[in-house]
């Protein structure tokens, strides 16, 4: 395609997706757009993670720190002043006196996290394997620590709450549109060689001249970025939260996804979000409990979770690249063409 | 109160909360040394463990009895999942074994709940377990399940000494740490060896787990999270993999721990895990093969 096409049918594109955010709610039912807007918050949360975890093989398990952070920060600076003077009685002077709108206050989420990951990736990603999985462990730990023992900013372990409910399906699809352009834009340009090269093999790597740590760190700075930002969203959707809605629960579901849609695959994440939203949307029923004919089943509690986890299991024997691995769903493949433009 | 005796008191509490670390620990460093995994699960059959005694003594099994069914029922419960899951992706990328570990204890925790709901439950203790000594005036108590875990810990660590230096297969599973390759080489049933490691690590997790609830006195599904999470910090403080290492590591994230709410500010008592995590981060960095290892891994 050339260059005109392209963006013309990249314009088209994103004229299509903001008439379906807008209309779509006049369409679909209230809890059919509900799932719809956590499907975008959790696919630019799990696309993030795909960024460290898939490209440059660094696998993270402390992602939903940064989605914690990010929610926590953002809530805090958006909470209405007398909500705050209420909540936060113990805040200091000059952030009780602040409040600022939903986009900034999801930007600063995000600008905290940047300079969390550089404090925290900077010795971290020096570690691989086994023990950087351990250590962002630890790290989601202390995140999860903090937020319970600093009360005067978080409300402790109690619920924090009375954060504007501004997450529209509009908001998230357009935060879902900027992530994917800006990590497509660097995955699949000489930055994103450079990440894959230093997964594939890192002695031959730096023996091109690529250093690690820098590499690495970009990417696990960034990956926190969006996180942060997809923490804002998950918070102003919610409304109030704790520090155990960013806990080991949600980072298994967030793991599961990437996994299960592929983790060196931007559209592979998208994938694994519908497939396992899905999933779950259909084994809800199975912890309502329900009536089989003449046979009553109880609601069985952690059933749903069993069974996304054995399919987790078998995805790991039988296809532990993921669904889609390292290809991405192109647009020419959808038509029915044959592709060829370069894989890695 | 006299220093000597509060320090003394601080020892005595230390060696006890140690002795489950190193308990949890060293499963850990058991499965690590043989196959380069990073067990999740681990912590989850000290759940096992404890819901297994639970239940049997529920039935009016003597405590006795239904601590060896713990241990047992959490033996066999690391012996399924490693045949069920961990051994179809033996071999495959580091991430993939952990991964699956994660699913694993993701799935039993899910089973715990679906058993037994995920609110705790009380765990009873029989009579004669339920006292306590007190020596000079009360600044020095502990109690009774104090004394059985430090027993209990110091007899299934001699054992394990004598089987991993005495025994044939003991010493067939130290080959196999050593090297996987050339223990096949030489005719070693390293199938066996790795069902026997899981099994000696899940039967002292289990063991971990009836400790702990009887010294928590309740039982819950989560209940194997954080104690995993410590045992990995003992487990990298004395060198991952190495028995001897999980041991000494064990006892003395246990000294830390109490030592860090006896003697510092009281501000920061709430802060230990965070502590203890940013214990585990520096070790890794500055001393990723522990204060027992050697260098033998290529790091990156």
């Amino acid at each position: 395609m050339s260059g005109a096409v392209r963006l013309l049918a990249a314009l088209i594109g994103l004229a299509v997706l903001a008439a379906a955010a807008i209309y779509a709610p006049a369409v679909l039912d209230d809890y059919m757009v509900r799932v719809l807007i956590v499907m975008c918050i959790n696919a630019v949360l799990v696309s993030s993670l795909a960024l460290g975890n898939g490209f440059t093989g660094v696998f993270s398990i402390g992602h939903v720190g940064f989605v914690a952070v990010g929610a926590y920060v953002s809530g805090i600076l958006a909470l209405p002043l007398e909500a705050k003077a209420s909540l936060l009685p113990d805040l200091p002077s000059w952030l009780a006196s602040w409040y600022i709108g939903f986009l900034p206050s999801t930007i600063a989420g995000g600008l905290v996290c940047v300079a969390l990951a550089f404090a925290v990736g900077a010795p971290l990603m020096r570690l691989s394997g086994h023990f950087v999985s351990v250590a962002t462990l630890g790290f989601l730990v202390i995140v999860n620590v903090v937020l319970i023992n600093a009360d005067d900013f978080t409300r402790g372990a109690r619920t924090f709450t009375g954060i504007p409910m501004q997450t529209t399906l509009p908001w998230a699809l357009g935060w879902l549109v900027v992530t994917l352009v800006v990590l497509a834009r660097i995955v699949y340009a000489p930055t994103g060689r450079a990440y894959r090269a230093v997964r594939e093999d890192t002695i031959a790597a730096q023996a091109i001249g690529l250093d690690v740590l820098p590499t690495r760190l970009s990417a696990f700075v960034l990956g926190a970025f969006f996180a942060g930002v997809g923490g804002s969203l998950y918070g102003h959707y919610l409304g109030s939260f704790s520090p155990k809605s960013f806990y080991l629960q949600y980072t298994f579901l967030l793991v599961s996804m990437l996994v299960i849609g592929g983790m060196g695959s931007l559209t592979g994440s998208i994938v694994g979000v519908i497939a396992v939203t899905l999933l779950s949307e259909l084994l809800r029923n199975l912890e309502r409990g329900m009536d089989i004919g003449p046979i009553t089943v109880p609601p069985l509690y952690g059933a749903a979770q069993i069974v996304l986890g054995i399919i987790f299991i078998f995805f790991m024997i039988f296809r532990p690249s993921g669904a889609l691995g390292d290809r991405e769903l192109r647009l020419g493949w959808l038509l029915g063409r044959r592709n060829s433009s370069e894989r890695t | 109160m006299s220093p000597g005796l509060y320090i003394a008191q601080q020892i005595i509490n230390g060696v006890s909360l140690g002795s489950l670390y190193a308990l949890v620990a060293i499963g850990l460093s058991l499965v690590f040394g043989i196959l380069r995994m990073t067990n999740f699960a681990h912590g989850d059959m000290m759940m096992v463990g404890a819901f297994a005694a639970l239940t049997i003594g529920a039935a009016g099994v003597p405590f006795e009895w239904s601590l060896l069914g713990g241990i047992a029922i959490g033996a066999l419960t690391g012996v399924i999942v490693e045949r069920v899951a961990y051994r179809p992706v033996r071999g495959a990328a580091d991430v993939t074994l952990l991964l699956t570990s994660l699913a694993v204890t993701y799935i039993l925790e899910n089973l715990g709940i679906l058993l037994f709901t995920s609110s705790p439950h009380d765990f009873p203790i029989p009579e004669w377990l339920d006292s306590s000594y007190e020596f000079s005036d009360g600044q020095i108590t502990f109690t009774q399940v104090n004394v059985l875990t430090v027993v209990l810990t110091g007899i299934s660590l001699s054992l394990l000494g004598w089987f991993v230096t005495r025994t044939d297969m003991g010493l067939g599973m130290r080959a196999a740490a050593e090297d996987m390759q050339a223990a096949n080489l030489v005719g070693l049933d390293v199938n066996k060896l790795i069902v026997i490691a899981f099994a000696l690590a899940s039967g002292f997790a289990g063991l971990a787990g009836v400790l702990w609830a009887a010294q928590a006195g309740v039982v819950e599904p989560s209940m194997g999270f954080t104690p995993l999470l410590k045992a990995f910090v003992a487990a990298i403080i004395g060198g991952f993999g190495s028995i001897a290492g999980a041991l000494l590591g064990g006892y003395l994230l246990g000294a830390l721990e109490v030592f860090i709410v006896a003697f510092l500010p009281s501000e920061l008592s709430p802060y230990r895990d965070a502590l203890v995590f940013s214990l585990l981060i520096a070790f890794l960095l500055f001393r990723p093969n522990g204060l027992l290892r050697t260098s033998r891994e290529v790091k990156l």
